[in-house]
């Protein structure tokens, strides 16, 4: 039996339009932009300035304050501009750009071979910061913060996040299939910071061959078990994770330390196998490029910085022109105006589609059918929810558990009348969260 | 110029439209109709017609006048013309689905603000109306067409013969029969061989329907199930009949129980939202069915339990709201 949570759905996958396609190295093209925001908290601070010549694996910008991630440059070559620039999420960003000399020189000991068990926990946590990794999966979260619980005893499992149950992306199982050996050793590495903690790597069951991959590396590690869990949106989101996992169940506003958890994304868990093992900090990340309207799709190393555009290029191009461009899965993903917006460690995807199917749809009056109701993951109630939010009745809202809402985006995709509750709740919960910080 | 198109995620939406789930409705609610038809006669057509067409008229027209969106692609006002119109006894005249269709969809839905905000059932409202306003021509199960001529089923016509004369109205339902003290012919009640509306004679055919709309998941069972078990657990506690199994089925079979529980009851705009609710909502249902039966004037009970319990929604989904994932029950305060 297969482990699950409430709620969820099934749609169109769209995998197998890339997921046989072995993950290849892309070449960057044009100048390498690397915004300042490209984690949750506050934005990191340039440490170098225009004209300075920086080397691949070199730290650009220092992380700024506890919840921050520092920005490392992927080329060599020289820093032409330290200003704004367009950013996926549709706001500009402080971003520094370099322009490459397509040398790839590295710092010094960059790929060095090391054996983390000869670190102490703090001194692998240091690298882990001082490689600038975040939470690879979408969030963004700084990895090195979620690796400092209060107390590391009281960690009882450490859990890889390879679900991958947003549509489309394949990145984290081509890793899984290509390098299953670094996410099992990043896992050990991780494992090793927190005495009392067991390893879960949970796995949707339609990558099955990817888990039995993995079990084969790890049937001799009594502390790291494979779980296959029901192949169901949103598996991936933390808490229905966690849930999943280990039967635990956390809120919102708790941590999934709270719970005896840390919870890590396939490609951050090695990055920190690249961080500790062999010196490198991170400066590239898989990424899937793909929809009808991609000629091939496929999966890509990419360096951190380069250009949507590139990635297009590389792809084949464009069958004819689409009509809707996502950055990330279509559950969650960002459209996108323009291609002009470089890759940073959270980009797990491009899609491109010749139509864009919301367009289609016009909004109806709610028929109360409860569909919304019976997938939320959340166990709230969006069809309430939805009736505060078109009163701006803040209060109500945070009555019915909305800030309890997860934004997966499930409620949306079932609604018959096809209203837009995600969206509605998205700006609910951040004038709500604003207002809060205001206090 | 040619630009990309933006919007929040997600991305993608399910095929399911509002339209299509009436559809679905009204494609379910073709078996019993079509039955209600072939035992009435043309007569059962007409009023059929008459009813779907006047909710569909009156639904544009007030659209039209009101300047509002046109939302007869969504095929709300046809299922619920329907609807009334297999409410209704076969030989009715004709102005009774008119007044009735104009008063489901003017007064108990356009006027609470149209598709979503009505907070009765219209097609059963209109019936209740009806039945207070016209209850000799609403009872009059006098009928027609094959029903009549006994072609069908010697049983039926006995039924019918036998149960007017002991309580003198011109044509009996099965449940006057049972209320009277007689035993029900069950295999006429669920093939459908007996006196009712156009639409609630035919068990068979209800059930037809109802599997087409949980195998399209259009509704689910909690509501019909609960209603129907409780129905049945009251008859049993309260009938004076004890276990008698005929008189159970009789229960469910008769007097439009299939028809309201699986086609009324679970409308979504007038049941409750939550999964918890829909148990309490099916339960309230079947007791109040069960004593407007059993202790009532009357031998019916379906259309006003349904339409009372609607009311109290509100107050069901307030009570039974679910615990958010991970988060214990607010204390109240």
């Amino acid at each position: 039996m297969a482990f699950t949570f409430h709620g969820g759905l099934h749609t169109y996958d769209g995998k197998e339009l890339s997921k046989d396609k072995p993950i290849t190295v892309l070449a960057p093209k044009g100048d390498m932009v690397y915004p300042m925001s490209q984690h949750i908290g506050a934005p990191a601070v340039p440490v170098v300035a225009r004209g300075d010549k920086v080397l691949a694996g070199q730290k650009i910008a220092e992380a700024n304050g506890a919840v921050s991630a520092c920005v490392i440059s992927s080329v060599s070559g020289e820093v032409r501009a330290i200003e704004p620039r367009m950013t996926a999420s549709g706001t500009e960003s402080l971003s520094i750009v370099v322009e490459n000399d397509n040398e790839y020189r590295t710092i010094e000991g960059l790929g060095e071979k090391r054996d983390y068990r000869s670190l102490s926990a703090d001194q692998i946590r240091s690298v882990i910061k001082e490689a600038g990794i975040v939470g690879m999966g979408g969030a963004g979260f700084p990895t090195h913060v979620k690796l400092t619980p209060k107390d590391d005893g009281a960690i009882d499992y450490v859990i890889v996040n390879a679900s991958e149950c947003e549509p489309y992306l394949t990145s984290d199982y081509r890793i899984m299939i290509e390098y299953p050996k670094l996410l099992v050793e990043g896992l050990r590495i991780e494992m090793s910071l927190f005495p009392n903690a067991k390893g879960i790597i949970a796995i949707e069951d339609n990558k099955k061959d990817a888990a039995e991959a993995l079990i084969a590396l790890t049937r001799q590690d009594p502390d790291i078990e494979v779980k296959l869990l029901k192949t169901k949106y949103p598996q991936g989101a933390e808490r229905q994770l966690i849930y999943a996992a280990t039967g635990r169940k956390i809120h919102s506003a708790m941590l999934p330390a709270d719970a005896g958890c840390i919870v890590n994304n396939v490609d951050s868990v090695v990055a920190i196998y690249y961080a500790v093992a062999e010196s490198t900090p991170l400066f590239r990340r898989i990424i899937t490029v793909t929809g009808d309207a991609v000629v091939n799709p496929q999966n890509f190393w990419v360096r951190t910085g380069t250009s949507y555009t590139c990635l297009a290029e590389a792809a084949g191009g464009f069958r004819s022109k689409p009509e809707k461009l996502i950055s990330g899965g279509p559950m969650m993903g960002q459209a996108l105006f323009t291609l002009d917006i470089p890759v940073t460690k959270t980009s797990s995807a491009l899609l491109a589609f010749t139509k864009d199917e919301v367009s289609r749809y016009e909004e109806g009056p709610c028929i109360r059918c409860g569909r919304c109701v019976s997938v939320c993951p959340g166990r709230i109630v969006p069809q309430k929810m939805m009736e505060a939010a078109e009163r701006s009745d803040y209060e109500q809202f945070v009555r019915l558990n909305g800030m309890e809402c997860c934004e997966c985006g499930c409620c949306t995709y079932v609604c018959p009348a096809k209203r837009r509750l995600t969206q509605a709740f998205r700006q609910m919960r951040r004038s709500i969260l604003d207002s809060r910080k205001k206090k | 110029m040619d630009l990309f198109h933006v919007s929040a995620s997600p991305h993608t939406r399910d095929t399911v439209t509002t339209g299509r789930i009436m559809a679905d409705v009204a494609i379910a609610l073709i078996p019993a109709s079509a039955f209600g038809v072939y035992y009435f006669g043309l007569n059962a057509l007409v009023v059929l017609c008459v009813s779907m067409l006047t909710c569909v008229l009156t639904e544009y027209l007030y659209e039209r006048l009101m300047k509002k969106a046109h939302t007869p692609y969504e095929c709300s006002a046809l299922v619920t013309g329907l609807l009334l119109g297999m409410n209704l006894p076969a030989g009715v005249p004709l102005w009774i689905p008119v007044i009735g269709g104009v008063f489901a969809i003017l007064v108990v839905k356009q006027l609470y603000g149209g598709l979503g905000h009505n907070f009765m059932n219209p097609a059963l409202a209109a019936r209740c109306f009806l039945l207070i306003c016209f209850a000799g021509r609403m009872t009059d199960f006098e009928v027609t067409g094959l029903a009549a001529s006994g072609a069908s089923s010697d049983t039926a016509n006995l039924i019918l013969n036998g149960a007017a004369g002991i309580d003198g109205i011109s044509g009996a339902t099965p449940l006057a029969v049972l209320k009277a003290g007689g035993s029900p012919e069950l295999f006429d009640m669920f093939f459908g061989y007996t006196g009712g509306t156009i639409g609630e004679t035919s068990a068979l055919m209800l059930l037809i329907g109802a599997a087409y709309l949980l195998i399209r998941r259009v509704i689910s069972i909690r509501i019909p199930l609960t209603y129907i078990l409780t129905v049945v657990i009251f008859a049993l506690c309260f009938g004076g009949r004890g276990f008698d199994g005929a008189y159970l089925l009789g229960q469910v079979l008769g007097g439009g129980l299939l028809l309201g529980a699986f086609f009324m009851a679970t409308d979504y705009v007038t049941s409750p939202i939550t999964p918890a609710g829909q148990i309490v909502f099916g339960a309230l249902l079947g007791i109040f069915t069960g004593i407007f039966r059993i202790f009532g004037g009357s031998a019916e009970g379906v259309s006003y339990a349904i339409i009372f319990c609607n009311l109290l929604v509100p107050l069901i989904e307030k009570a039974t709201m679910p615990a958010a994932f991970g988060v214990r029950r607010r204390r109240k305060g």
